[in-house]
């Protein structure tokens, strides 16, 4: 099943090329990977989305904290959380019609859209994976699509706890 | 006052120094040769130049495997470091302390593609503990106090340090300073197993039918040897070591019932498959080790112990994992086995040791020798076991000949056995007995190989010349692959596919052109006597080049897919 890691590392030069270096090596699956350092320049935050089963979830969860530069790796799927990724998307508005749907659906799914060319639109959404899925089906059955970017999800625990040293 | 200053160079031996490093294994090349000026012109470390850089990392670590510090390698940048490759990958696999500097080409050049220009910390990622790249000459003696700390401590391990040229040149100087007390917020290993768990873990013991106790290269690199030998005396329970953890407790012992796994004994391999407790001390269910999982002891409560948490569950399901030290996790064990005041039942041992008797009855290791025939390789290890009084160190290559001195030396102590487990890297014998003899010069240290392995790093005969190591070579020549033409004969219908030699030199006329002895011992009726020769040579090394039987296999042998027990017992027979 699809799993939501967060990973506090120290922010080296290699750090995120051994990460990346493991999930190959051992044949993880990589969905999504975004990574920036944090409020603590020193440290880096990184989430990864992956799938796999529990046995290959505890050796990922294992391998990445065996990592010299890790500092703390959790798995906040089954903990309440909050996941959210940013989708920019280009999509053709050339008609009055096409221009006033995208709007409407943009409002609906509490986009917005942050440029206009002559008969472009480009619409910003953040929210989970399953919100960015749905916007870009229902778009494609209205206009077409130019161009689409989506940063990767990011994941922060709800509540009290906080993953930091 | 002035501040004494010194270039990255100075500071690189003086950090090795720091750290009390008596030899360095290596070979200079352009952007190391600031190094080898620095070490010229200083006597606390000594260089031994090698061959080949393979040779410089095997070396290391025999030495590290043999001595139980850490070995340290200096190779130039490009296909100086990329030549470690091999060696670095050979030490990750067995877990071994080793540091490599490595050159790089100047940080201006770097991503240029310049001359022996290689992104070694790129192409070693996946096969070392941890790496390091400098930048300034700030960053040396830190990094390479972290890397002795990194490789030396929790699962030991290789670590590479990356040197580039511009931050080692006489133009470069700063102040030098190190701190060897090292700490780091993201690298803290466990030491201690958890309460909980040893109390879990000492009753399931307690309440075992039929124990077996499996103990692996951990308990070497802890040195836990003493303890794993109290342990067992306490439980009076059955003892098999993995290949890598021969010699952790003597492989005389009473309760020693020989290696395990695809050439293990019958004994061993019966006793884990039977057993309904097993106690894995600082052992990783190899893949060698377990045959097919989905058959591997289904009845068997398993208790691993283990200082790397990625190795517990990996391949076989761990009921009560602890992680920890294995000597500690040990030492809390025997704690709460006499604080709960535990003695043996021995209602419950006889039947268990009755049954393991008879297993061990079939004699799973033997061989038939007639007087006619050539020279049985089995044979040659037994006569080296007299001749030694089976206290030599023994590095090995690998193939049959590592197995045969697997099942037919058994070592007394810990470290006396040097081989390359998990990697099964052929040309690792002769340099690593060559760093076991640098450590040990007064002790016998055999080099077991093959016509095929010692062909890999022959070359390091010239090492053995100029540094006078003389280590004794037995070459259990078969003029063929041997393990490779095995598995031919069992696999491939006896296609013999590449697995000959057939242009092998004369390899005791090969070691008299470098300067050494060499005999050749092609009947039975001369190998005592010539083996005892070799052996009463001590300050020459001698190649002894022994002509064995090319058909012999090595048995016991897992069946493929079958149950750790399921075993080729000799051809065509079936345990």
């Amino acid at each position: 099943m699809r799993r939501i890691l967060a990973i506090l590392m120290e922010n080296e030069p290699g750090s995120l090329s051994r990460i990346v270096g493991l999930f190959s090596q051992r044949a993880f699956n990589i969905e999504s990977l975004t990574v920036a350092p944090t409020d603590d320049a020193s440290l880096s935050r990184m989430t990864i989305a992956t799938k796999g089963d529990d046995k290959v979830l505890e050796q990922i969860v294992k391998q990445v904290n065996k990592l010299i530069d890790v500092i703390k790796i959790t798995d906040i799927t089954d903990r309440k959380h909050l996941e959210r990724e940013l989708l920019l998307i280009k999509v053709a508005a050339m008609s009055d019609k096409s221009r006033t749907e995208v709007k409407r659906i943009t409002d609906i799914f509490r986009g917005a859209i942050v440029d206009i060319g002559k008969q472009i639109y480009t619409i910003q959404l953040t929210g989970d994976a399953d919100k960015i899925n749905a916007f870009i089906e229902t778009l494609k059955n209205e206009t077409e699509i130019v161009e689409s970017v989506r940063s990767g999800s990011v994941g922060i625990a709800r509540g009290e706890k906080a993953l930091r040293i | 006052m002035t501040t004494e200053l010194f270039t990255g160079a100075e500071m690189v031996v003086k950090s090795l120094s720091a750290l009390n490093v008596k030899y360095i294994f290596g070979y200079p090349g352009g952007s190391v040769l600031d190094i080898y000026d620095a070490i010229f012109q200083q006597d606390e470390i000594e260089h031994i130049l090698v061959r080949h850089e393979q040779a410089a990392t095997h070396m290391a670590d025999g030495y590290a495997r043999a001595t139980g510090e850490v070995g340290v390698v200096l190779a130039t940048s490009g296909p100086g470091a990329t030549n470690c490759v091999t060696g670095i990958a050979t030490a990750y696999m067995d877990s071994i302390p080793m540091v490599v500097l490595s050159g790089q080409v100047a940080t201006s050049l770097i991503g240029n593609d310049a001359f022996q220009e290689t992104d070694i910390v790129g192409c070693t990622r996946p096969i070392i503990k941890h790496s390091f790249n400098c930048r300034s000459l700030a960053d040396i003696p830190d990094a390479i106090s972290k890397a002795f700390y990194i490789a030396s401590t929790g699962r030991p391990g290789p670590v590479v340090v990356e040197l580039p040229k511009d931050i080692l040149v006489p133009q470069n100087k700063g102040t030098f300073s190190i701190n060897t007390d090292v700490k780091m917020r993201s690298y803290n290993p466990n030491i201690k197993g958890h309460p909980k768990q040893i109390k879990k873990a000492v009753s399931t013991i307690k309440s075992a039918k039929r124990l077996v106790i499996y103990s692996g290269g951990g308990i070497v690199l802890s040195d836990a040897s003493h303890l794993l030998t109290e342990l067992v005396e306490t439980l009076k329970a059955p003892i098999t070591n993995t290949l890598m953890g021969l010699g952790g407790i003597s492989g005389t012992h009473d309760n020693f019932i020989g290696m395990l796994g695809m050439h293990g004994s019958l004994e061993a391999n019966k006793a884990m498959a039977n057993a309904d407790v097993i106690l894995a001390l600082g052992a990783r269910f190899d893949d060698r080790v377990t045959n097919n999982v989905e058959k591997f002891c289904p009845n068997a409560t398993i208790i691993h112990v283990d200082i790397d948490p990625t190795s517990i569950s990996k391949t076989i399901n761990a009921h009560i994992p602890v992680v920890g030290l294995v000597d500690v996790v040990i030492k809390q064990m025997l704690d709460e086995l006499n604080s709960t005041g535990f003695t043996p039942d021995e209602s419950v041992l006889a039947p268990w040791w009755q049954q393991i008797n008879l297993w061990r009855n079939v004699k799973s290791f033997s061989y038939k020798q007639d007087k006619n025939e050539k020279i049985k390789p089995q044979r040659v290890v037994e006569a080296m076991y007299k001749i030694t009084n089976g206290e030599a160190y023994m590095a090995s290559d690998v193939g049959q000949h590592q197995m045969f001195a697997a099942q037919y030396y058994p070592f007394k102590k810990p470290r006396q056995w040097i081989n390359s487990g998990g990697a099964g890297t052929m040309g690792f014998g002769l340099p690593a007995a060559m760093g076991v003899k640098l450590a040990f010069p007064d002790k016998h240290v055999i080099c077991i190989t093959g016509d095929g392995s010692i062909q890999m790093n022959i070359q390091e005969l010239s090492t053995c010349m100029q540094y006078n190591l003389p280590v004794v070579i037995v070459a259990l020549n078969n003029r063929s692959l041997g393990m490779v033409r095995q598995w031919q004969d069992m696999v491939y219908d006896g296609r013999h596919a590449s697995s000959y030699m057939e242009s092998l030199p004369d390899f005791t006329k090969l070691a008299e052109s470098y300067g050494h002895v060499g005999i050749k011992i092609d009947t039975l009726s001369e190998l005592d006597s010539k083996l005892e020769e070799a052996f009463s040579i001590k300050d020459r090394l001698v190649f002894v080049d022994v002509l064995v039987d090319e058909k012999e296999h090595v048995y016991p042998m897992h069946i493929r897919t079958g149950a750790i027990d399921d075993m080729w017992l000799s051809k065509g027979v079936k345990a």
